[in-house]
């Protein structure tokens, strides 16, 4: 691995972890705020139908979970399962590829 | 005083536990124990250590469980209820009883370029290095390492990831980055970097934590860190 690539990795997980600090402070806080008289789907429905700062916030929230989980899974994989190389590179792109394109389909079926 | 009961690994990888009585003592130490089992009941029995002063880092071992320096470490402080185990540190292929084999320990500090390059000669003038820059202390903080194998040995990364250059490697890197002497610094952070070196790291801070001489492994990785991504963004380090 180049010096390059592993500081990069490195930044990128660090910086993902402080967004996914401030969204899941917000996600939590949203949550206990609009349950309060009760939750129905038609509320939830409601409220985030045609809101993009609230798609924009879940989208972001979306792309650091898929970023910061792939790269600790790499990890994982590596120091637990001696998965290492080109092939693991690819696998953990393709999960990050996958929780992100999981991610944005369930914001736009809230949000369109 | 009761007689202390010692049970010392025997063998190389695979061996067993044999059981000693040793003597108490006043400020007895692990290694006091060790060796009166060496002279006055298992002559056969193979350590480590040569100064017993705690600064040329030979007579680590692992100490009911624990990594340790033997020569410092008091009976009184670590025998639980008059109990010691003392094995060989762990991390490195054992040579026989106590005696682990240090080659890869030293030889991924020459890895990860552990030794100084100069940039002067004999000719030229003194470097004068203010005590008091932020580089020299940052030096200072790492250099009083005895390279006795300790961290090395309380890390898990080093456990998981044989190839892992481990803390104290990384450390000694660290204090020559902040060599203004040392003609090597690129080379070296790019010797240090990537999922072998410094990135590895998960700061879990047992280096930190079981170095006897209170020195922070963890901190000088930390450097590694900032300096390596410093010279992927284009700088220098």
């Amino acid at each position: 691995m180049s010096t390059r690539a592993g500081a990069r990795l490195w930044v990128a997980q660090r910086a993902t972890a402080a967004v996914l600090a401030f969204c899941v402070l917000v996600h939590l806080a949203t949550m206990v705020f609009a349950v309060r008289g009760g939750l129905t789907a038609h509320e939830i429905l409601e409220r985030t139908h045609g809101n993009y700062a609230w798609c924009a916030f879940y989208s972001l929230f979306v792309f650091a979970a898929g970023i910061h989980g792939a790269i600790g899974l790499r990890t994982v994989a590596s120091e637990w399962l001696g998965f290492r190389g080109k092939a693991a590179d690819a696998a953990m792109a393709a999960i990050a590829l996958a929780i992100v394109f999981l991610g944005l389909r369930a914001v736009a079926a809230v949000v369109l | 005083m009761k007689a202390l009961r010692v049970s010392v690994w025997r063998g190389g990888a695979e061996g067993r536990f044999e059981d000693f009585e040793v003597p108490r003592r006043g400020s007895q130490t692990v290694l006091d124990a060790v060796t009166y089992i060496q002279r006055h009941l298992d002559p056969t029995l193979s350590y480590r250590f040569a100064c017993r002063v705690g600064m040329c880092g030979s007579c680590a071992m692992t100490v009911n469980g624990k990594p340790r320096w033997t020569c410092r470490t008091h009976v009184d402080k670590v025998a639980t209820g008059g109990r010691l185990q003392v094995a060989p540190l762990a991390n490195l292929p054992v040579v026989k009883d106590l005696v682990a084999d240090m080659r890869e320990f030293f030889d991924k500090w020459a890895r990860s370029r552990g030794q100084f390059r100069p940039t002067a000669t004999r000719n030229d003038e003194f470097a004068k290095v203010r005590p008091d820059s932020p580089a020299r202390r940052e030096a200072d903080a790492g250099v009083e390492c005895i390279g006795c194998g300790v961290c090395y040995a309380a890390c898990d990364v080093v456990k998981w990831n044989r190839d892992y250059l481990g803390p104290a490697a990384l450390n000694r890197a660290w204090t020559l980055v902040n060599d203004e002497r040392d003609g090597a610094k690129r080379e070296r952070l790019h010797a240090v970097a990537g999922d072998a070196g410094c990135h590895a790291c998960h700061t879990m801070m047992s280096c930190t934590e079981h170095c006897p001489k209170k020195l922070s492994p963890t901190r000088s990785i930390a450097g590694l860190k900032r300096a390596t991504l410093a010279l992927a963004l284009g700088g220098e380090p």
